[in-house]
């Protein structure tokens, strides 16, 4: 029989404010234990949250860039469970009134749009980690984590492959890596999702029986996840079985994934509202303020790149699906004037650099220096390889493009006299080269042209060195 | 007169006069703890150095010259409101060696006008409670018979004022907690409106109903200390940001053209003839001072008790979710498991009345019963909210008893907590309703108890309340336990 598989994705995004949602303790990744709380995100008692305004701004950002509705009065909900990493024993979120509702984002498979609803993107507090105790046999808690804004994004139940579940799941990235609300570091956790999937013979219109899929942490995760998933569930119901509602915990490593016993099922977490926290009133000269703050999204920047700059759709998606590859393409197509030399070397050269030195090259690329490289090279003033070598010198010391073309002489030589010098010199070295020319075999004129080229230390103008070898070899044969 | 008799007012008047030091002073009223605390139990922790102290500090700004009408005072907090460096147990085996590493708001603001802390007071267990019994230190003593309990929760505030144990305290009211064992110790309470005091450091009972508030001698002790409390709060987001009041400005105004709104509900059915008689009278008293008396209805409050129970339950239970035997506080000895961990520790370190709360709480927000209860109690809110907006349009001060009896022995209902439960029906809609709430002595019953009349005002109608209260203390004059009778 053939099947359909539907998938929706819960995202958790971690919100890149200053401090926590609820208190005055940096919200950064990493250091030691518990050096980054304090009785407030530590849940003792007596102590009160009080919303971090600029969380509840970036919710509503993502929430716009997601085309939502925004909520002009919510509140904040009590969550309640027993979990040792949860101070509280309950996680400060939102219920029945999430900040933002119905909206969509529109992704691209194979050269489709395809529109995907956003059911709800809610604000809420991270909770800690556990790890086990070094010189023990428990665990211990490290609270560093307690209280970091979160939003939650529900996507509507409109994917129907694993691709696509990869493709939405980069393209929520992108939105938000764009509009600054996250950093998206899926190595830190900072972003994860669950997968949501069941499958049902094409043509039934009611869903089958879902499964969640926890806290994949990378595209490819999802990706594999859902597929694995989607022919579990076939295979069960082609064995005449059931697919039972649970929670399962995907192992990337093995390709596999695992009930976790649907414990989840019995969970009734009482929910009610947040009583310490006041209800959250949206004005409109705020919305406006945030709606005015949100960039160029990735695929409106994609389309005018297309369809303004020339740029071919395929590089125009790569270069739109980093934001910070976009930015330097943008600065540096503007400063060079030529869109699509900017965009060459940034599929060549640049995804190189990022392939093996990984994303943090593009930290010290400087959209608008690496511009000034290009237009040295647009106008002729320096050579391909010396492009190459000035872009090497910028990344390791950051110097000015003009300093380094001068210091290391990088400049075109076009004086005439000494071309014509390295000319004659590379003829009067290279008789056998003279003789296969004269035979007619081109290729000799290659290896002359290289010649000159290495006596010039590659800085010689192309056309201006050939031109010369061409009339000092015509000389050479017509004597 | 003994020093320990005197007002905040008065006492403040003799340390600026050099009557007397503040650490003179702050020994006397140690040496009164020391003396009676055996027999009272008012006092849970005693900070003697510390107070000590901050007697030195208080008596260099008074010689500095330093004006504040709190400078030097003693004063007693309970034990449910954060000290920093001094235990808080919130009377629980749970928080028994609790140490918080701040204070609340409230204790920073009375430390910064130089008031001295004497210690820590006897409650019910996390503030639930109706008698001061339910305490792992044991119950609190009525200074007046001390076979009869102090009222609760802030049972040892109201005692320690009482019985000249510190000049004046603090206290919480959720559903009644200042104001009825103010009225069983015959001292003035003041449950101010939802929002004006900062609950930053006062551990959770009910969120949306706990405000803390004054125990003091008199009227204008009372005002003293609210203008040293009330304010905006950045750390509490439920505190209201307006405009200072000077709370003890106009207290001599009187009642002339002041409309008194008499509940009809309140004087039906279920309350002591004393009690009756003495707030009837007291009500006498402020129309033969030009008041009005008009009856006024609250069709909604007979809801009150459950509506509150249900409300305080279900937030407690989330508040007091986080004494896990975790991070802090009491942990089994005898867990295997972080399952056991939990049961065991919340097993062991909560008494009777708290579980029988959590479990309530719990209950009423689960999933099936969500709607039926929790949401329902919400909508009585709501109506009780309104019957106050509606009676507050034919009258200034609502008039009500504190509690439907003057007093009640140790013992006596501990083991009926629906009973207990009952006695809230003069409080709890107040707290539902986020209105202030002062009681003021105003007679005795037949046993010779205390009984105080318990004047209801408008959201920050405290000025307004404070003003009433006043008259009428005038007319009827405090009384301390061991006088007259
Ligand atoms: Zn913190």
């Amino acid at each position: 029989m053939d099947y359909e598989v539907v998938i929706g994705l819960e995202i958790h995004s971690e919100l890149k404010t200053k401090s926590k949602i609820f208190c005055g303790c940096k919200n950064e990744f990493g250091g030691e234990p518990n050096t980054k709380c304090c009785p407030i995100c530590l849940g003792m008692p007596g102590v009160l949250p009080k919303l971090n305004k600029k969380a509840l701004e970036y919710a509503i950002k993502a929430g716009i860039a997601m085309n939502c509705k925004i909520s002009r009065f919510s509140k904040m909900d009590r969550k309640n469970f027993f979990y040792p990493d949860m101070p509280k024993a309950y996680q400060i979120s939102q219920y029945d009134l999430p900040i933002c509702y119905d909206g969509y984002v529109d992704i691209e498979v194979n050269g489709e749009k395809k529109r995907i609803g956003i059911e709800r993107i809610h604000l809420e507090e991270d909770a800690g980690k556990l790890m086990h105790d070094p010189f023990g046999q428990g665990s211990l808690i490290d609270h560093n984590r307690c209280g970091v804004p979160l939003i939650e994004i529900v996507t509507c139940p409109d994917v129907r492959s694993a691709e696509e579940a990869r493709i939405l799941f980069e393209t929520i990235k992108t939105i938000l890596e764009y509009t600054e609300v996250s950093d998206c570091q899926m190595q830190e956790g900072s972003l994860r999702a669950d997968v949501n999937l069941s499958v049902r013979p094409r043509g039934q219109k009611e869903f089958g029986v879902r499964t969640e899929m926890k806290n994949l942490n990378s595209l490819r995760a999802v990706q594999r996840a859902a597929e694995a998933e989607a022919k579990r569930q076939i295979a069960v119901i082609e064995k005449g079985g059931q697919v039972i509602q649970e929670t399962r915990r995907w192992d990337d490593n093995k390709g596999e994934s695992f009930s976790m016993r649907g414990k989840e099922e019995a969970m009734d977490y009482r929910y009610f509202p947040e009583p310490d926290l006041v209800p959250i009133v949206v004005d409109d000269a705020w919305l406006n303020e945030i709606k005015a703050s949100i960039p160029e999204l990735p695929l409106s920047r994609k389309e005018r790149y297309v369809n303004e700059l020339g740029i071919p759709p395929y590089d125009a998606g790569l270069i739109t699906m980093n934001k910070k590859l976009a930015d330097i393409f943008e600065e540096a197509y503007k400063v060079c004037g030529n869109p699509k030399l900017a965009s060459n070397w940034i599929m060549t050269d640049i995804l190189r650099r990022i392939n093996e030195q990984g994303d943090s090259v593009l930290d010290s690329l400087n959209g608008a220096k690496f511009g000034q490289i290009l237009l040295f090279l647009e106008k002729g003033e320096i050579t391909q390889a010396s492009a190459k070598q000035a872009l090497d010198t910028f990344l390791e010391t950051g110097e000015e493009p003009e300093s380094i073309i001068n210091r290391l002489g990088l400049k075109v030589q076009r004086d005439e006299n000494l071309v014509l010098a390295a000319v004659k010199d590379v003829i009067e070295k290279n008789p056998q080269a003279i003789a296969d020319f004269k035979a007619g075999k081109t290729k000799a004129f290659g290896f002359l042209m290289g010649q000159t080229m290495a006596a010039l230390k590659g800085k010689g103008d192309p056309a201006q060195v050939k031109k010369i070898l061409e009339e000092q070899l015509n000389a050479a044969i017509n004597e | 007169m003994s020093i320990l008799n005197k007002t905040i007012k008065e006492t403040s008047e003799l340390l600026r006069a050099r009557k007397i030091g503040v650490v003179e002073l702050t020994r006397e009223y140690i040496k009164k703890i020391e003396k009676d605390n055996e027999n009272i139990n008012c006092y849970i922790t005693v900070c003697e150095k510390e107070a000590l102290d901050a007697a030195e500090k208080a008596q260099k700004l008074i010689d500095e010259g330093e004006a504040s009408p709190l400078c030097g005072i003693p004063a007693g907090i309970k034990d449910n409101i954060c000290t920093e460096g001094i235990r808080t147990t919130c009377a629980s085996k749970m928080l028994e060696n609790f140490i918080p590493p701040y204070s609340a708001t409230v204790v920073e603001k009375l430390l910064g006008q130089g008031a001295v802390v004497l210690g820590k007071l006897n409650m019910d267990e996390f503030a639930m409670g109706g008698s001061s019994e339910n305490s792992i230190f044991g119950p609190v003593r009525n200074p007046w018979d001390n076979t009869r309990v102090a009222g609760g929760s802030s049972g040892g505030s109201a005692a320690a004022v009482s019985a000249n144990m510190a000049c004046f305290t603090l206290g919480s009211d959720t559903g009644g907690s200042i104001r009825q064992p103010a009225s069983f110790c015959g001292v003035v309470g003041l449950k101010p409106t939802y929002g004006l005091v900062s609950r930053y450091g006062l551990v959770a009972f009910a969120s949306s109903l706990d405000q803390i508030g004054p125990l003091a001698k008199d009227v204008t002790d009372c005002a003293i200390i609210l203008n040293a409390i009330a304010g905006f709060d950045p750390m509490d987001s439920t505190s209201v940001n307006k405009e200072y009041e000077d709370y003890t400005q106009d207290l001599e105004k009187g009642v002339q053209g002041i409309r008194i709104g008499l509940p009809k509900e309140f004087f039906d059915i279920g309350l002591d003839d004393d009690v009756k008689e003495a707030v009837l009278n007291a009500v006498r008293q402020l129309e033969a001072l030009g008041g009005k008396a008009y009856e006024v209805g609250l069709p909604s409050i007979k809801h009150s008790v459950p509506a509150y129970y249900i409300i305080s339950s279900s937030e407690a239970s989330a508040n007091l979710a986080r004494y896990d035997g975790i991070r802090y506080g009491y942990r089994s000895s005898k867990a295997r498991d972080i399952s056991e961990l939990y049961r065991l520790s919340r097993g062991e370190g909560f008494g009777r009345e708290v579980k029988r709360r959590i479990l309530l709480g719990t209950y009423a927000l689960s999933s099936g019963y969500h709607d039926e209860l929790y949401k329902k109690a919400l909508k009585v809110r709501r109506m009780i909210f309104n019957d106050f907006n509606n009676a507050f349009e034919n009258c200034d001060v609502i008039a009500a008893p504190s509690y439907p009896v003057a007093s009640f022995k140790i013992g006596e209902n501990i083991q009926e907590p629906l009973k207990m439960y009952l006695g809230d029906i003069y409080t709890a809609g107040v707290n539902l309703a986020g209105l202030p709430g002062l009681v003021v002595p105003c007679g005795r019953d037949k046993n010779g108890m205390p009984i105080g009349i318990q004047l209801i005002g408008k959201a920050f109608s405290e000025k307004l309340l404070l003003r009433v209260g006043y008259a009428l203390e005038k007319a009827v004059g405090t009384f301390r336990p061991g006088e007259g009778n």
